[in-house]
């Protein structure tokens, strides 16, 4: 199927390949060694494969042959560039392609397609040289891997003038699909409250937006913050209302400085005086500080601080 | 020298015995080196996974030496390779195993083609053909 591509740029890649293409065959360096029973003896020795055709000159003298041929299959390896790639390489028709799709964003590369002839087998002390034609370029094309590219070339290797082997192959330049994230994970919050069997209550009501204060359950004595004992009558026994929400400045700072992290100053740190009779310590937020004041009524609010915490903080009341 | 069949012993359908190749990391890295392709996908882990590749892999000059190598394998020394179309699959990691099986589907003026499957875990890694020729009787 035929996907999308920007058009100029698809224009674009399709006028070099054209050009590419009246390039015609361009012969490259000839290779660094010529034909040989060393590499040759590693390569059978590699691949397993004990055709003594390759490298028992006895055997192979006997044989069809009649001296040491090289594996046909060993036809690429002649002009393989070592581990310096750059040194000496000169460089072919689908070079300047490869760039321009890596430049595009297509910039992953499987080959697809490898397609050899061998015109007759090579003995010991012929020297290749290839020439590369350059043959087309098709796409861009959906793929598993992504859109992309298909680049096709010919390789024909020469000994002396001669034809000795042709190869077409083809690869796919392809735009690495976008890896699956979870969607942009917010920086965590670096202020954490701490969370225990005496305040798990506060937290579990603050997550489905409850106020929650707690209640000695034998005498009925709110407190907060909460603990483990009624102040009042020392009971363990506790349970908790949920507070109406609303509340009135008993006091407050406004924090210029130490910076805090995870907070921009100035801010403002209220008690906060509920109606129900207990304080409560909160930032007032979407207020300016100078604007905040004792007696301020305010309301709370629920502010989502990273993925997991939400905290409780207090908004001015409409007026 | 092992005997190489003749024209007479081979015929459209038949069978070759399974190759199985253990992809070991030796296998993987040795073969790379033997073909002079010193690409860091085929002999360097980290860098292989740097590329996304959960292993080294197999390179295609490889893969096309050890199809050679299945045919001629069977059909003995003389036999003379024409030509092989692969068309390339899935990446051979090392530790996997890679099997191939082929069967002959054309015998045509001389020449046999004998269909090619290497597998290995994830699906095929090359399939196509091989032509090749026997000598006569």
């Amino acid at each position: 199927m035929t996907a999308t591509a920007e058009p100029a740029l698809h224009d674009r890649l399709m006028a070099l390949a054209g050009r590419q293409i009246e390039l015609g065959e361009v012969r490259g360096a000839a290779a660094a060694d010529p034909v040989n029973l060393p590499m040759i003896r590693h390569w059978a020795d590699a691949m397993g494969d004990a055709n003594p055709v390759y490298t028992d000159a006895e055997a192979a003298a006997g044989s069809v042959h009649g001296e040491v041929v090289a594996p046909p299959a060993m036809i690429q390896v002649w002009n393989m560039p070592g581990v310096n790639r750059d040194r000496g390489q000169q460089s072919t028709p689908v070079d300047d392609v490869l760039r321009a799709l890596d430049g595009s964003g297509y910039t992953g590369v499987v080959a697809t397609n490898c397609e050899q002839t061998y015109h007759r087998y090579l003995r010991v002390g012929e020297r290749l040289v290839p020439a590369t034609r350059f043959a087309g370029l098709s796409g861009p094309k959906k793929t598993a891997l992504g859109e992309g590219y298909f680049v096709t070339w010919n390789v024909t290797w020469y000994s002396g003038e001669e034809p000795v082997a042709h190869m077409l192959f083809r690869v796919l330049k392809f735009r690495p699909r976008e890896r699956k994230t979870t969607p942009e994970a917010r920086e965590p919050y670096p202020l954490r409250p701490a969370v225990n069997r005496d305040t798990a209550f506060f937290w579990e009501g603050v997550a489905r937006g409850e106020l929650r204060i707690q209640r000695c359950a034998d005498c009925g004595e709110l407190r907060h913050p909460p603990g483990p004992i009624c102040p009042s009558c020392r009971s363990a026994d506790r349970t908790h209302v949920v507070a109406g929400g609303t509340g009135e400045v008993y006091s407050y700072v406004v924090h210029h400085n130490p910076p805090v992290p995870g907070l921009s100053t100035p801010y403002v740190v209220a008690v906060v005086e509920l109606p129900e009779g207990v304080r409560i310590v909160g930032n007032v937020v979407d207020c300016p500080p100078e604007e905040v004041g004792i007696g301020m009524q305010l309301r709370v609010t629920y502010r989502q601080m990273d993925d997991e915490l939400i905290l409780p903080m207090w908004v001015p009341q409409e007026s | 020298m092992m005997r190489t069949l003749t024209e007479d012993q081979v015929e459209i359908g038949s069978v070759l015995p399974e190759l199985v190749i253990g992809l070991t990391p030796t296998v993987i890295i040795s073969t790379a080196l033997a073909t002079m392709d010193f690409t860091p996908v085929h002999h360097d882990v980290e860098g292989a996974r740097a590329q996304g590749s959960k292993d080294i892999f197999l390179n295609i000059l490889t893969t096309m030496g050890l199809v050679e190598r299945y045919v001629t394998d069977w059909a003995g020394p003389e036999a003379l390779i024409r030509g092989i179309n692969v068309k390339l699959g899935v990446p051979a990691y090392a530790g996997d195993t890679l099997t191939f099986t082929g069967a002959v589907v054309a015998h045509d003026d001389g020449e046999f083609t004998v269909e090619v499957r290497g597998r290995v875990s994830l699906g095929d890694h090359a399939s196509g053909t091989v032509r090749f020729a026997l000598p006569g009787r």
